[in-house]
C-alpha cells in the first residue's frame, strides 16, 4: 500500500536515518567519554546492592539542607538572570545592525575568558579592600566595607555574570521568531505598546524564557568553581559536597549517591519547567 | 471624504517610495490601489494605517488630521497579507482583542464577537486556534477582527495572495458583500488587475510611487490616461502612428480616423484585443489589415491569436468562440483583421 502520506513517511524516515549516520562519530565519542563513565559512577552508588548511601544522604540533615540551599541559589540565579536578560534580549531583537553586532560582542565576550579567570577577577572587585568597596569609601558613600564576598551575595553576582548569556540567547532567538506583523497588528487594533507587549510579545516568547530558565537553573545547580571561590566556604553547593567526598574522604560510593540525587533533582526541575510552559510552546509552534 | 491623502512623500534614502500622492475616498466606497510590486502601494497603505510616517503630506481620516497619530488612535481596521492572527489566542480571543483594547464591557464583547463570527460564517470555530483553520478561514477571522470594532476605514493588504483560485474568487465576492452591508470605506491593495476589476467601485493605478490614474473600472479600461495604465490593465495593442488632419497613419492598417481635436504629430493608439475582428464581418469595417497567424491559444470562451501584420507590427486579437462556429485560424494561416474607428482610444502623451 502506498498512499501519499505513507510515501512521505518512508522518505522522511530514510532522510532521518542518513542524518543519524552523520552524527555517529559524535555519539560514539560522547558515549565513550561521557555516558559510560557517568553510568559507572552512578552505579557505584548502589554497589553491593545496598541503598545505604542514599539512606545516609537522605537522613543526615546536612545533605538535604545543602541540596535545598543549592536549589534556592539556583532559583535565585535563574530569577535574577531572567529579569536582567529579558530587556537585553528585547533590545537585541530590535537593534539595528551596528547595535546588534556590539550587543552580541559584549554578550559573548566573556565566553572568550575562562570561568576561573573571571571568578578571580570578581575576587579583586568584590573584596573588603576590592575596587568596589574602596571606590565607594573614597566617594564617602559608605563607612564600612560592604560584605560582597564570601557570602550569598558574592556567589549570586559571580554566577549571574557567568550564566547571563545562557538566558539572553534563547529569549533573543524566540523573540526573533515572532512575526513583526503581530505586534504591529496589535497596535493597529488599538493596543498601546505595553499592552501589545504583555498580550502578544511576552506570551509568544515564553518558549525562549522556558529554555533559558531550564538552562540556567540546571547549570546553576551543578556549579562549582564560582560558588567555591566567591562563597569562601560560607556558601555550600551540592557540587562542593560531592567534590569533598571524592577528594578528602575518598568515599566514591557516597559521592555517587549524591550525584545521583543531584541528577534526579535536575531532571525533575527540568521536567517541571517543561510542563509549566508546554501550553505556550504548543500555541506558538 | 472619509479618507483624504494629500501630497504624501516618503523617501527611503535617495529613493522616493512615494513621490507626491493625492487620493480621496468617499464614505462607503471600495477603492483598489492597483500596481506592480515596488510601485509603492504597500507603503501608501502603511502610511494610511500609521505604520509609516510620511516625509511630507497629510492624511485625513473622517476629516481629522492623523498624519502623526499612532496606529492605535486611527480607528482603522487592517487585514495583513499573512493575516497576522495571534497564534496563541483562539479565534474568539483574536476577534475580541480590539474590543478589549477599547475596554468595552464583557457582555458587549461576547455579543459582538458572536456577531462577527456569524458575519464571516465561522460560528462553530470560536474556540479553535488559528493554525487549526484553513487559509480561507484564517482570512475570514482576520477580516472579522478588522471590522468588529466598527473602524472608520478598512485596509486590505493583498489578502487573497496566498489562496488558490477558486477560494480566492468566493472570498472576493464575500468581502465585497460584507463591505456593502457594513457600508465600510475600504482601501484594497492588489497587483492582480482582474481582482481589481471584480471588486472595486474605483481603482487607483500606481507606478513608481505615483498614482497614474484614478477612475471607475470601465473608464480605466476603455480610456486609460497613460501608456502605463493602458499596458497594465488588461491586454492591449499599443500602436504608434502619426496624426495629421483628423486621422493617423498606422503601419499595416493605413489611415484611421481620429477625433478632429487631435493635434498633428506622433500618437499612441490603444486597441484592445477584443476590438479586433476576423472573418467575413471585417469586410464592412473601415480599418483593415492582412496578416499571418503566429500562434493561437485556446481559452474556452475565446481564443487568443498573435498576428504579424503585413507592414510590420505584431498584434494580439481575442475572438469569441461558439460551439457551432468553425475552429479559429491556426498557426501560419493568412487572415484579414479589422476594427471600427470608435474602438480606438488615443493614449495621452505625458
Amino acid at each position: 500500500m502506498s498512499s501519499p502520506g505513507h510515501n512521505r513517511e518512508v522518505i522522511a524516515r530514510r532522510r532521518e536515518r542518513g542524518l543519524l549516520l552523520l552524527a555517529v562519530p559524535a555519539l560514539l565519542l560522547l558515549g565513550a567519554i561521557f555516558a559510560w563513565p557517568v553510568l559507572r559512577l552512578l552505579s557505584m552508588s548502589v554497589e553491593g546492592g545496598t541503598l545505604a548511601h542514599f539512606e545516609k544522604a537522605a537522613l543526615d540533615g546536612l545533605y538535604v539542607s545543602v541540596l535545598l540551599d543549592s536549589m534556592k541559589i539556583a532559583l535565585m540565579v535563574m530569577g535574577i538572570c531572567l529579569v536582567l536578560a529579558y530587556p537585553v534580549a528585547l533590545w537585541l531583537s530590535r537593534a539595528g545592525r551596528v547595535g546588534l553586532a556590539l550587543g552580541m560582542f559584549a554578550l559573548l565576550l566573556p565566553f572568550w575568558t575562562s570561568v576561573l579567570v573571571r571568578t578571580y577577577a570578581w575576587l579583586v572587585l568584590l573584596g573588603r579592600n576590592g575596587v568596589i568597596n574602596r571606590t565607594l569609601r573614597d566617594w564617602g558613600w559608605i563607612e564600612a566595607p560592604l560584605p560582597l564576598l564570601h557570602n550569598t551575595a558574592g556567589v549570586l553576582i559571580g554566577m549571574v555574570h557567568v550564566l547571563l548569556p545562557y538566558m539572553v540567547l534563547p529569549i533573543y532567538a524566540s523573540l526573533l521568531r515572532i512575526d513583526p506583523d503581530l505586534p504591529r497588528a496589535a497596535e493597529g487594533l488599538g493596543a498601546p505598546a505595553w499592552r501589545s507587549f504583555l498580550r502578544i510579545t511576552l506570551p509568544l516568547s515564553l518558549p525562549g524564557v522556558s529554555a533559558g530558565c531550564a538552562l540556567v537553573f540546571v547549570l546553576s545547580l551543578g556549579f562549582f568553581i564560582t560558588p567555591a571561590l566567591l562563597g569562601g566556604g560560607h556558601v555550600v553547593m551540592v557540587s562542593m559536597l560531592i567534590e569533598q567526598q571524592v577528594r578528602e574522604f575518598l568515599d566514591w560510593p557516597f559521592a555517587a549517591a549524591l550525584s545521583t540525587l543531584l541528577l534526579l533533582a535536575t531532571l525533575a526541575i527540568y521536567a517541571l519547567i517543561g510542563r509549566l510552559t508546554r501550553g505556550a510552546r504548543l500555541a506558538t509552534q | 471624504m472619509q479618507l483624504s491623502v494629500q501630497g504624501i512623500v516618503r523617501r527611503f534614502g535617495p529613493v522616493a517610495a512615494l513621490g507626491g500622492v493625492d487620493l480621496d475616498v468617499a464614505e462607503g466606497e471600495f477603492l483598489t490601489i492597483l500596481g506592480p510590486s515596488g510601485s509603492g502601494k504597500t507603503t501608501l497603505l502603511k502610511t494610511i494605517a500609521g505604520f509609516e510616517i510620511p516625509d511630507e503630506g497629510t492624511v485625513l481620516v473622517g476629516g481629522e488630521d492623523v498624519t502623526l497619530a499612532p496606529p492605535r488612535r486611527r480607528d482603522v481596521g487592517m487585514v495583513f497579507q499573512n493575516y497576522a492572527l495571534f497564534p496563541h489566542m483562539t479565534v474568539a480571543q483574536n476577534i475580541a482583542f480590539p474590543l478589549e483594547m477599547r475596554r468595552r464591557p464583557r457582555e458587549e464583547i461576547t455579543r459582538r464577537v458572536e456577531e462577527a463570527l456569524r458575519l464571516v460564517e465561522l460560528q462553530a470555530f470560536g474556540q479553535r486556534l488559528p493554525r487549526q483553520l484553513s487559509g480561507g478561514q484564517q482570512q475570514r477571522v482576520a477580516l472579522a477582527r478588522a471590522v468588529v470594532f466598527g473602524p472608520r476605514l478598512l485596509l486590505l493588504d493583498e489578502p487573497f495572495g496566498a489562496l488558490d483560485r477558486k477560494l480566492r474568487e468566493s472570498l472576493q465576492l464575500e468581502v465585497r458583500r460584507l463591505q456593502r452591508n457594513l457600508r465600510l470605506t475600504t482601501i484594497f491593495i492588489t497587483h492582480d488587475q482582474e481582482e481589481a476589476l471584480i471588486m472595486s467601485d474605483r481603482i487607483a493605478v500606481m507606478d513608481k510611487g505615483r498614482i497614474e490614474q484614478v477612475g471607475f473600472p470601465g473608464d480605466l479600461y476603455a480610456r486609460p490616461a497613460t501608456r502605463f495604465v493602458a499596458d497594465f490593465l488588461g491586454e492591449s495593442n499599443l500602436l504608434e502612428g502619426t496624426a495629421k488632419g483628423g486621422g493617423a497613419e498606422l503601419p499595416g492598417f493605413g489611415r484611421v480616423p481620429l477625433p478632429s481635436t487631435q493635434p498633428d504629430g506622433p500618437v499612441t493608439l490603444l486597441l484592445r484585443p477584443e476590438a479586433l475582428r476576423l472573418g467575413e464581418e471585417v469586410e464592412a469595417l473601415p480599418c483593415r489589415a492582412r496578416g499571418t497567424v503566429i500562434d493561437t491559444v485556446f481559452l474556452g470562451l475565446s481564443a487568443k491569436l498573435r498576428l504579424r501584420l503585413e507592414g510590420g507590427p505584431v498584434v494580439l486579437a481575442r475572438i469569441p468562440l461558439r460551439p457551432s462556429a468553425p475552429p479559429p485560424p491556426a498557426e501560419g494561416d493568412s487572415v484579414t483583421v479589422g476594427f471600427s474607428a470608435e474602438d480606438v482610444h488615443v493614449v495621452p502623451r505625458t
